[in-house]
């Protein structure tokens, strides 16, 4: 194994994260403010409890996974689109690592990074409601295997994407309605049966359902779904970045 | 000399069906300079890419320092550097941790001596705290090629090192490529200013479209292809070219005050001699003598036309 390659992607990657240290942690924090200023306070105090949590610290998870998912695809995506977009690929492509390695490098960057950001939110909600976590460290594995899921999702964008249009549409008009419609910020138990089925399609829901199972002991779907459907999830983007670096696939030619 | 560098039959064609390399066979010693010389298109980006494993080959072998470069890839690209045509940095990044990076990709521990030593060497010490996008096109091209020394290659690819470099700079650059021979380091450049190619390689290589017309010493090119020419200068002018130096094709200036005669100089016998003889002899006499030997850039533009022709 090249280690001192994958620690200089990640250490590159990271230092992109640093230089822009306040825009990457203010923004987040302010949009979770604004979320429990409107969800929390505003609507929220109109809310009955669901499933006997208090509709304020429901949230919290989704809130949570919603900007783990962008912030993961996000990131990776850019971080390897980036270096495709200006040129410099050209030296990762000819150093002595493996795809494997390469991929540790730029995924488990983008994932250390949301994951920190994921953290910086949990603390952030701190202020504005009380709850405690009954499974941390199931919570952690969870936000651990969700935020390098998605950032495997975001490299194999940032792969595909020829230009910076096709970069930051799937996240506007995939992974965001997903996510909101996975049941962040409702339980589907309150929708229509119809529509309760539709949202079982959704993979994010999985994700959303035992992320918030870790915390309240609740959940729309069983444990072992949510478990399951992330393994699935991240086997599948796993396939495809072999399949990827095995042909070649928009990066070399 | 044992070769370092292994290229048989190489061929590439593109996706979109353009043959980009038609056979290519080439080898490289060690601790040599070998310039590749071609006009635009004629596939030497895609050769170095190849060999360096950006570009997958269509079919053919390569091989360096004696590994394969598709089976056994990590050894050959560590023995690789490669400082590309095109100028591309991340723009946000500082100079030393570009060079630190490119260390740590290429899997060798950080050693800031020796990057210090190397931005030394290509006068970027006081800029290393400079973020690359502050840099001019000159300066950004020395970090390039201090990215690709910062991991110790034993084989270095300079893919038109010079475009867009001041004379001075030039100068610099083939002063390092000497350093760096000296140290034992393989050199393969490619340029269109055959002056460099005449300055600094120890072998020569054409290639268009696709196909390496020469691979050859550059003394010996220069003297099997190299014509000299003889410019006799007279102190009085001739009208005409006499009678008795008929059999020697000279050339008369137009105004007459100096003969021009050209010669092989693989030739057994040049006839400079007897050319002399017969210029007394015809009661000229001479002013001046001088001689010019036909350079690269000559040779190399009439190897590209009969390629073409
Ligand atoms: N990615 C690519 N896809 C298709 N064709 C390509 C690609 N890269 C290069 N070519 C073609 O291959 C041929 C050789 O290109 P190459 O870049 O190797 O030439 P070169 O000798 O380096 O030229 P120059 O002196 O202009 O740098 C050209 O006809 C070029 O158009
Ligand atoms: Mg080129």
């Amino acid at each position: 194994m090249n280690w001192y390659g994958i620690a200089a992607i990640w250490r590159f990657e990271m230092g992109r994260f640093l230089r822009s240290i306040l825009q990457s942690i203010v923004s987040p924090v302010v949009a979770t403010a604004l979320y429990f200023v409107v969800f929390g306070a505003a609507i929220g105090s109109r809310m009955p409890e669901i499933e006997s949590v208090d509709y304020g610290a429901f949230i919290v998870p989704g809130l949570i996974m919603l900007t783990v998912l962008q912030q993961s695809v996000q990131n990776a995506g850019f971080g390897i689109y980036f270096p495709k977009f200006i040129g410099t690929i050209y030296e990762v492509l000819s150093a002595p690592i493996s795809s494997l390695e390469i991929v540790i490098g730029y995924v488990g960057a983008a994932a250390t990074k949301s994951m920190l950001i994921g953290l910086i939110i949990l603390v952030t909600s701190l202020f504005f409601v009380e709850f405690s976590i009954v499974h941390p460290v199931l919570m952690l594995a969870f936000l651990v295997l969700t935020s390098v899921s998605f950032s495997l999702l975001g490299f194999i964008l940032g792969i595909w994407a020829r230009n910076f249009e096709q970069l930051n549409l799937v996240p506007l008009l995939v992974v965001t309605p997903l996510v909101f419609l996975g049941g962040s910020f409702y339980s589907i138990s309150m929708l229509p049966p119809f529509w309760q089925n539709v949202s079982l399609l959704n993979p994010v829901l999985y994700l959303v359902s035992g992320f918030r199972w870790s915390f309240f002991g609740t959940a729309d779907v069983p444990v072992v779904a949510s478990l399951a459907a992330i393994f699935v999830f991240a086997g599948l983007c796993l396939g495809i970045v072999w399949w990827i670096f095995r042909t070649g696939f928009r990066l070399k030619s | 000399m044992p070769s370092i560098v292994k290229v048989e039959d190489l061929r590439k064609t593109y996706d979109n069906g353009l043959e980009a390399l038609k056979g290519i066979t080439l080898d490289i010693e060690e601790g040599e300079i070998l310039a590749l010389l071609g006009p635009n298109g004629a596939g030497k980006t895609t050769l170095i890419s190849t060999i360096c494993g950006i570009t997958r080959p269509t079919s053919g072998r390569i091989s360096v320092g004696g590994h394969d470069v598709q089976s056994e890839w990590r050894e050959t690209r560590k023995l690789i550097g490669l400082v590309p045509q095109e100028i591309n940095l991340e723009p946000f990044e500082l100079v030393k941790n570009t060079l630190r990076f490119s260390r740590g990709l290429f899997g060798k521990p950080r050693n800031d001596a020796l990057v210090d030593g190397v931005l030394k060497d290509l006068a970027l010490y006081d800029r290393r705290g400079s973020r690359t996008s502050e840099l001019s096109g000159g300066m950004r091209r020395r970090v390039l090629i201090a990215k690709a020394l910062a991991h110790e290659p034993r084989v270095l690819f300079l893919d038109e090192p010079t475009a867009g470099v001041d004379v001075e700079l030039r100068r610099d650059m083939w002063a390092l490529a000497e350093r760096l021979r000296a140290d034992g380091v393989t050199i393969i450049l490619t340029t269109h200013y055959i002056e460099e190619a005449e300055a600094i390689a120890d072998r020569v290589g054409v290639i268009n479209s696709g196909e390496l017309l020469l691979v050859e010493k550059k003394s010996a090119l220069m003297q099997r292809l190299g014509r000299k020419e003889i410019r006799i200068k007279l102190t009085e002018p001739v009208e005409a070219i006499p009678d008795v130096l008929a059999e020697y094709d000279l050339v008369r200036s137009e105004d007459g005050g100096s003969l021009t005669y050209a010669y092989k100089t693989t030739g057994e016998r040049t006839g400079i001699t007897r050319l002399l003889t017969a210029v007394q002899s015809a009661g000229l006499t001479l002013s001046d003598i001088q001689t010019r030997q036909s350079s690269l850039e000559e040779i190399f533009v009439r190897l590209v036309r009969e390629d073409v022709a």
